[in-house]
């Protein structure tokens, strides 16, 4: 199988003009397997986090905790189905006609590449600003506990690791592959809409050589791929019953108390007037 | 670019007796698999070296798919009978002579001999960045160099593009879908039988594709039903060189009249747009009106609502306008005002 389409310019220079379509089938596959592998494990080998005792301090933050933990505001709701919705339509009205699928897309691709664009402005606007924009990012508490969480599972002894912050670490590294995946195809889609009929631009498929333009839709399509299998993960996450809960304050905004003390550690993600801070070093999200 | 003339590549030929091997065949290659008929596409593109298939598969010794057939009050035309035998059947001049005079403007009297009526309607774009083996949309690339700033687009599509304007070059295409015709497809799965307009697609649906046949698929028939025999016909092709060219743009129309009022009409045209193009508004808007020059005047305006031509080709549309103006008016001879 060859990763990439090459053709012959009309100058005689050999550019690339596609990914190969098969990469479409190996990220579903690659994204199937990873569910069933990890599905698999976490039901036949995987031991359940044993409970950390509630230390007096925390009991008594839970007595002032509200019964319902604010975790996603509106705001940051709205983005997160606009967006969903921008990317399900994108992936396929993108891919169905690969798979054989006939129907008129280009013009739905198009205006939800632009939804989608305009969607992730809007969300790193208000991340920057009105949210704590650093929570999501992976820092070195995340890689320290990271270690320590596969060297117990593989029963090595080592300290055991913190709750996690707002954000577990899966949560994190999604958003980072979805970060660098959505920049490929936004930055590379923006100048594509020169190479289509749109009201925007008038076209000029001479804007870039060939060559630039083969590796921007090399790149397109490879991240379109890559969002195949990201985009199944995510949803098979979403749908796992641990994971049930934060699945549903995507729709509704909160978590409850117990769930939070159960997963996150206040000091990480501290709750605006009602979490408690314990005197510990502060974790570096937090300190934000 | 060198485009070597003088050597095809190799492939494997079969020449199958029955539809079925040949079914048999074209499942066994898929994608691999080309078939062919008159073999005057396909033979173009073989020797320019752009197509490189590693099977043909030769439809000339299957007899069940040549030959014009009564079918129910209609005719049944297998898809390798060729333009001439189509052109000089004695049903199609007397019934459909609408099709007899679309298929005798199609290239020369040589070509007709070869040609086959599947062929001519399901023959590929003649685009030149296309044919010319450039890796346009069309070739599966990602660029359309004659709807571009540079690009010469003289006789591309005025209609329904998308990425790609190359348009359909057929002339029997339109006068098929003017008569109502249906296309017998035999694919894996079994026959299926389709009206002709829907057999043709546009590069919105697939830019790859021409028409609904995918690897695997074969076009046995054609079969015109009895509804519009003998009806009011008009076909007219406009080219460059008259003696053998494809169509600038090409209409043909089948009408019925009550004294000079026209009761029911089906208008296609075709060199507008990848795929021919039934004007439905149009045909709506002259049923029960006069066949006149006003009538014909409006219809003409519809016929071309809609159109965007590229840098060069701006005049198809007022020669698309025309066309159906003289169809509505008809022949010269004729009650047509």
């Amino acid at each position: 199988m060859n990763f990439i389409q090459w053709a012959t310019s009309p100058w005689g220079e050999r550019v690339p003009i596609h990914i190969s379509w098969d990469l479409l089938w190996a990220s579903a596959i690659a994204g199937a397997l990873f569910l069933i592998v990890h599905a698999i494990y976490v039901g036949y080998w995987a031991k359940p986090a044993a409970e950390p005792p509630q230390d007096s301090k925390q009991a008594a933050a839970a007595a002032r905790l509200p019964e319902r933990v604010a975790r996603h505001s509106f705001g940051a709701r709205a983005f997160h189905w606009v967006m969903a919705a921008a990317m399900f339509v994108l992936l396929f009205t993108a891919f169905l006609p690969k798979v054989g699928v006939r129907f008129s897309w280009l013009t739905i691709h198009w205006i939800a590449g632009i939804v989608l664009t305009v969607s992730v402005v809007y969300h790193i606007i208000h991340a920057s600003f009105w949210l704590d924009f650093w929570s999501i990012w992976p820092n070195s508490q995340d890689l320290t506990d990271a270690s320590r969480r596969l060297q117990r599972a593989l029963g090595k002894p080592a300290p055991p690791p913190r709750k996690f912050g707002k954000y577990p670490l899966e949560n994190k590294l999604f958003h980072l592959a979805v970060f660098f995946a959505g920049l490929a195809v936004i930055f590379t889609g923006f100048f594509m809409l020169y190479r289509v009929p749109t009201p925007f631009f008038t076209r000029n498929p001479y804007l870039f050589s060939d060559m630039t333009w083969g590796v921007m839709y090399v790149l397109h399509g490879l991240a379109g791929v890559v969002f195949v299998a990201l985009i199944m993960a995510h949803i098979y996450f979403a749908v796992r019953p641990e994971k049930l809960f934060l699945t549903k304050s995507m729709i509704f905004g909160w978590i409850s108390r117990e769930k939070y003390l159960e997963h996150h550690d206040p000091e990480r993600w501290p709750l605006e007037g009602g979490a408690p801070q314990t005197g510990q070093s502060k974790a570096p999200e937090a300190a934000i | 670019m060198s485009v070597i003339h003088d050597v095809i590549p190799a492939f494997e030929l079969f020449q199958p007796a029955t539809i079925d091997d040949a079914m048999m065949l074209l499942d066994r290659y898929g994608e691999k698999a080309w078939v062919l008929a008159g073999g005057l596409d396909s033979l173009e593109w073989f020797a320019d070296r752009i197509k490189r298939p590693k099977a043909v598969v030769d439809l000339s010794q299957i007899k069940e798919l040549s030959g014009v057939r009564s079918d129910g009050g209609g005719l049944e035309i297998g898809a390798t009978t060729t333009l001439t035998e189509v052109v000089r059947h004695r049903l199609v001049r007397e019934k459909y002579s609408l099709l007899a005079e679309a298929a005798e403007a199609a290239a020369s009297p040589q070509i007709r001999n070869q040609g086959t009526l599947g062929g001519n309607v399901s023959q590929d774009a003649r685009c030149w960045y296309y044919r010319a083996g450039w890796p346009c949309y069309r070739a599966g690339g990602n660029i359309c160099y004659a709807d571009a700033p540079t690009g010469l687009n003289r006789e591309h599509a005025i209609l329904d593009a998308e990425r790609c304007v190359a348009v359909n070059p057929s002339d029997t295409a339109p006068a098929l879908i003017a008569l109502d015709a249906k296309m017998v497809v035999r694919t894996p799965g079994g026959e299926k039988v389709v009206d002709a307009e829907d057999y043709f697609i546009g590069p919105a649906l697939d830019i790859t594709r021409m028409n609904i046949l995918r690897p695997g698929d074969l076009l046995t028939a054609i079969r015109i039903p009895a509804t519009w025999a003998g009806a009011k016909f008009y076909f007219e092709k406009v080219r460059d060189r008259n003696v053998w060219d494809f169509a600038l743009v090409n209409v043909a129309s089948a009408m019925t009249t009550s004294g000079s009022t026209i009761e029911q009409m089906r208008l296609a045209v075709n060199g507008v747009a990848a795929h021919p193009v039934r004007l439905k508004a149009v045909e709506a808007a002259v049923a029960g009106k006069p066949r006149n020059e006003e009538t014909a005047a409006v219809a003409g305006q519809i016929a071309i609502q809609g159109t965007k031509p590229l840098q060069y080709n701006g005049y198809k549309v007022p020669l698309m306008r025309n066309l159906v103006k003289r169809a509505i008016r008809g022949v010269a001879g004729e009650e047509a005002a």
